[in-house]
């Protein structure tokens, strides 16, 4: 038969529903990338710097080398995953050429276009992209993204923002279900969102896509709220490599995830973890290094 | 028959976990989410879900779920596995440095044989026993490179073997679980019926 068809809409947001329940981790280097695949991780995201780092360096943060995201597809056999700048539509397009499994337009990095996000449809690969709440999370989704990630506030070891922008999304998904449909285009306005997702999503009773959680996870006990929040998986950004031991903080931050509920398994997991990434409060944090508040 | 119940267990490791168990409750059956090799126990039979089979593979083993599986297999109890669960399930991997599976069912499996993300598609497939083709979605789908000969071809895709059965085992490359389809799971409930009825 030759009715193949490549790059439907089922076939992206199918790709992160394999990732389920599993962790996603940040990796520089090809060492990295076989340290988490070793450790159970489920992608890896390959890129210039973990956002700590690119935070402390300042500067503009672009798109990796496209030699470390080679290295990297070299070495793990699991999905790689890379980040473009936020509406870089040639840097996509670099990253599609090259294999990459998810692109994750991020914020992370700084924005190539302050207006528009990347017209994500006409992509074979899919895409991954940050929200703060539903209005965000739907906006994206109408753009194409074929998987969502709450952003929290990547690079910090703080969990404070993840849980604010998971909770927000969880509850106005509840709200938006038991809402009445003449309801709804209100709403729409209000939230900033695409009517017809929002109706997807009231007649689903959930998202139409996976949505892990982000931006501040740092300990097996991070990764395990963020589950019992209602997260479908967990990316680790510089929790894993920036801890004192990244082998051992990335097999307990795996088992907490699918353990998410067995408190004495945890309990176990977190013993002599050794000293986790240093984090950062957010009252010392400058309004214009909130990486966060980069998405329209 | 209609009416039956049967308590299907689902490797709760990591994956599409939630989109077999609601397939199940459709039809009237209660998925059982198997974390640890006790609950395996109350299960008649056992799906492994996709996923990705390296991640999957080393949660089993940390948590003693490797030998309870071969111990349910070697109970003739049904086990349906597709995409990573058909390579978890096999005897071998082929091109592969650190093979993971069960060895458990007669086959030589290529992950992610039809290539990466990019490559992943959908396709309408010829199934043996089926009248009419199953839409099926491929996603960095394994194919069996090589199956022994009480291995039941179900479906091949360009000359690659997707779909097999031996005895209790069921295997797909692809994920009925993501399709409103429920061809490939009613012929996996025949088959958990088939044992009940014959204990």
């Amino acid at each position: 038969m030759t009715d193949r068809v490549t790059g439907t809409e089922r076939v992206k947001r199918g790709m992160a529903q394999m990732q389920k329940g599993g962790v996603i981790m940040d990796v520089v280097n090809k060492e990295q990338a076989k340290i988490a695949e070793e450790a159970g991780a489920v992608a890896v995201m390959a890129l210039e710097k973990v956002p700590s780092d690119i935070r402390a360096a300042g500067g503009v943060a672009r798109m990796a080398d496209v030699s470390i995201v080679e290295e990297v597809m070299e070495a793990v056999s699991i999905p790689v995953m890379a980040k473009v700048r936020i509406g870089h539509i040639v840097e996509a397009r670099i990253l599609e050429s090259l294999g990459v499994d998810y692109i994750d337009e991020s914020e992370v990095l700084t924005p190539a276009d302050d207006l528009f996000h990347l017209d994500k449809k006409p992509f074979t690969v899919p895409f991954v992209c940050g929200c703060r709440d539903l209005g965000e999370a739907a906006r994206r989704i109408g753009e194409g993204a074929s998987m969502l990630r709450t952003k929290g506030e990547p690079g910090t070891g703080n969990i404070v923002e993840a849980v604010r922008h998971l909770r927000e999304v969880q509850s106005q998904v509840r709200r938006i279900v038991h809402m009445n449909e003449d309801e709804l285009m209100t709403e729409a306005k209000n939230l900033g969102a695409p009517f017809e997702i929002l109706l997807q999503i009231k007649e689903a009773g959930r998202l139409p896509v996976v949505n892990f959680a982000a931006g501040g996870v740092a300990t097996p006990a991070d990764a395990a709220l963020m589950m019992e929040l209602g997260a479908d998986g967990v990316f680790v950004g510089s929790g894993i490599f920036k801890s004192k031991n990244p082998e051992k903080f990335a097999r307990s931050i795996v088992e907490a995830t699918t353990y998410y509920q067995d408190y004495q398994k945890i309990g176990e997991l977190s013993k002599d973890l050794g000293e986790a990434m240093k984090g950062i409060d957010m009252k010392t944090l400058r309004p214009e290094d909130r990486m966060q508040d980069r998405s329209f | 028959m209609d009416g039956n119940k049967y308590r299907v267990g689902i490797l709760s490791m990591q994956g599409a976990t939630e989109e077999h168990a609601s397939q199940l409750r459709n039809l009237g059956h209660e998925p059982i989410l198997i974390k640890n090799k006790e609950m395996l126990k109350n299960a008649d039979a056992l799906i492994i879900p996709g996923g990705e089979s390296t991640a999957i593979w080393r949660l089993m083993k940390k948590n003693d779920l490797i030998e309870a599986i071969q111990h349910f297999a070697q109970l003739k109890k049904p086990i349906f596995g597709t995409c990573a669960g058909l390579v978890l399930l096999g005897k071998g991997q082929v091109e592969t440095e650190h093979p993971v599976n069960l060895g458990l069912m007669d086959i030589q499996v290529k992950r992610n044989g039809f290539g990466r993300q990019k490559d992943s598609f959908e396709a309408n497939l010829d199934v043996k026993g089926m009248k009419e083709a199953y839409p099926a979605v491929f996603i960095r789908a394994p194919y069996i490179e090589s199956a022994g000969e009480h291995v039941d071809v179900l479906a091949a895709y360009e000359g690659k073997i997707v779909a097999a059965r031996e005895d209790n085992l069921l295997v797909a490359a692809f994920h009925p679980e993501l399709t409103d389809d429920n061809r490939f799971l009613e012929l996996f409930l025949s088959m958990v019926e088939e044992k009940v009825i014959a204990v």
